[in-house]
């Protein structure tokens, strides 16, 4: 869009016009063509745009499989250009490799079994926005999750065939998301897990979602997908895998970073490096997805809702509702996971005994017995890991 | 040497010399014009850096000074108050005001996310500037005391 349509659109002159940089282009007024051209619904939700972070409202993940357009987006540092996929390459090395080993990605494709595995992948800061202290980043509300499809090979395939030493503990991806600062000697991000999750039958190096090209904001041409651990272990643009003799010590592996007080801590308080611990396994939640928080309906309709339980590296075994508040609680209909790591649907049908107000609140229980809080469980200084129960207002007219 | 000849070089240094003349001439001339029309130059730098409009590229060093509309400010969430140009000159160039404006922390929160910043992610010494951004952040930007859990903000509809 030129200065002059854009002035235009603004109905103001944009003072000093000319000495205008790239970065000074007033946000909110392309947000929506932006999206567009992420291949994203302009109803999501822009926490922020440069670099992008993008939130799906609730409702709109009552899909059962996430579509690319509805699937949120973590960005952190500047999205790649478009890539030429025959030239892509993906290295392996690292301390805890026999020899280093490249694959283009019809090798992959080729060389290796294909599988596709339905995973969950939820921002380790999805709920941040409800900490109190407030603590710092993208103030998620409850939408950085989905569960899509993922189409790919496996990462224990590819290890194997490169041959790793028994020293190995941790791998550690790299992609090719430039820095913020556009400083060529800094990582956006650069994550990994220990030895053993990489091994996993359902971890995977994935080349499709949905049966289609991932989209560009989620990691195309090649990502990591690893269930149950914090998206952002599932490394995007995926260029190297790294197999380290030691955790590895990519950007955002250093505390505080992705990590959570060892032992519960007072919400503000100051904590030192030793005594945070790095995120494993996500929490258990579940989100309401029908009907959209707001809806108003006759006492003589019986109201439907649905939505997605999930639980970390665990099996959801049980979801219940409340309408008063978490006095009293009915079970849900809840459906098996389709494979390991795949959040799970749950339905109900609720009378409601008079008119008013309600709010209906969800709450999950995993197979070891673990339910959601209803109030923001323990603080941390990063904000991470909040899964209280989702709640959506009613009214009963 | 034949007459013929020298006159043959003679001229060959007098256009020579001209050439050179002509050549110191424009160049005050040109540096003249440049200090009166210092736009000249933002104009050749603005049509290089639309090339790079999609990769997004930015410079590791502060904005130049430039002045927001309302509606531009409105849009990222920034408010009018004293300081604001400070962080519109360091906070801007790495990553947009929307990040900043979603989050909201004392004098001393804000103070340990530029630390964070400065340690981690190349963000520079702010030396004066730092104390009046913390102020302009910390006023406008506080945290607002709050419970376990806050009432639902509800857009009603008829299902
Ligand atoms: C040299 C680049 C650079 C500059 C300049 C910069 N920041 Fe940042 N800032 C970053 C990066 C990189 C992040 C992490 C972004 C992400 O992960 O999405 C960040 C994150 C943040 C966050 C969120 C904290 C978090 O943990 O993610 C806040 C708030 C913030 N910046 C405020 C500011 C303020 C205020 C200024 C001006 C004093 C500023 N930034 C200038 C690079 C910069």
């Amino acid at each position: 869009m030129s200065l002059a349509t854009m002035a235009s659109i603004l109905g103001a002159e944009i003072v000093y016009a000319k000495q205008m940089l790239n970065d000074y282009i007033p946000i909110g007024i392309n947000e929506q063509e932006d999206l567009k051209s992420l291949g994203k619904d302009p109803a999501l939700k822009v926490l922020n745009d440069r670099p992008w972070n993008v939130e799906t409202p609730i409702h709109l993940l009552d899909d059962k499989v996430t579509p690319a357009e509805k699937m949120f987006v973590r960005n952190n540092g500047q999205l790649p250009k478009r890539p030429d996929p025959g030239s892509w390459k993906l290295t392996i090395q690292g301390e805890s490799v026999k020899s280093e080993k490249s694959y283009s990605l019809s090798e992959l494709k080729s060389k290796f079994k294909q599988f596709t595995f339905q995973v969950t992948l939820e921002c380790g800061g999805n709920g941040r926005g409800e900490f109190y202290p407030p603590t710092e980043g993208n103030q998620w509300g409850q939408g950085a999750v989905s569960c899509a499809n993922w189409t790919g090979v496996r990462l224990k395939d590819v290890l194997q065939d490169v041959g790793i030493k028994a020293d190995a503990v941790y791998i550690g991806y790299y992609g090719t998301d430039e820095h913020l600062s556009g400083d060529p000697k800094k990582e956006s991000i650069s994550r990994g897990v220990p030895i053993a999750k990489a091994m996993e039958e359902e971890t995977l190096l994935a080349f499709q979602m949905n049966g289609k090209d991932i989209p560009l904001a989620n990691g195309y041409p090649l990502r990591l997908v690893v269930g149950g651990y914090p998206a952002s272990v599932s490394g995007k643009w995926l260029k190297t895998i790294a197999v380290r003799n030691k955790v590895h010590d990519g950007a955002k592996m250093e505390t505080p970073s992705y990590q959570v007080p060892i032992e519960p801590m007072e919400p503000g308080e100051a904590i030192k490096a030793e005594n945070m611990q790095i995120i494993t396994s996500m929490p258990i939640r579940s989100i309401i997805t029908y009907p959209k928080s707001g809806a108003t309906f006759a006492l003589s309709a019986a109201l439907k809702i649905r939505g997605h339980a999930w639980a970390g590296e665990q099996e959801v075994s049980k979801v219940a509702y409340s309408i008063d508040f978490g006095s009293t609680w009915t079970s849900a209909t809840l459906e098996k996971p389709v494979n390991r790591f795949a959040w799970q649907h749950f339905e109900a049908q609720i009378k409601f005994p008079k008119k008013g107000y309600y709010e209906v609140w969800a709450m999950a229980t995993d197979d070891q017995g673990k339910s959601q809080p209803m109030v923001v469980p323990g603080w941390n200084p990063k904000g991470y890991l909040n899964n209280a129960c989702h709640r959506i207002a009613v009214k009963v007219t | 040497m034949k007459e013929q000849d020298l006159k043959k070089m003679l001229r060959f240094i007098f256009i020579l010399g001209s050439l050179a003349m002509l050549l110191v001439i424009s160049m005050i001339v040109g540096t003249m014009l440049i200090q009166q029309h210092p736009e000249w130059l933002h104009a050749l730098k603005e049509n290089h850096s639309s090339k790079n409009n999609i990769s997004n590229q930015q410079e590791n060093e502060p904005n130049e000074e430039v002045e927001w509309t309302p509606e531009a400010l409105e849009a990222v969430g920034l408010v009018e108050g004293e300081g604001l140009q400070l962080v519109l000159t360091h906070c801007t160039n790495c990553h947009s005001a929307k990040l900043i404006t979603q989050n909201r922390f004392t004098k001393e929160g804000w103070i340990q996310v530029i630390r964070w910043m400065q340690a981690t992610q190349g963000l520079w010494e702010l030396g004066d500037a730092e104390a009046e951004i913390v102020t302009y952040l910390s006023k406008h930007f506080a945290p607002e005391a709050r419970g376990r859990r806050i009432p639902l903000e509800v857009e009603w509809y008829d299902l």
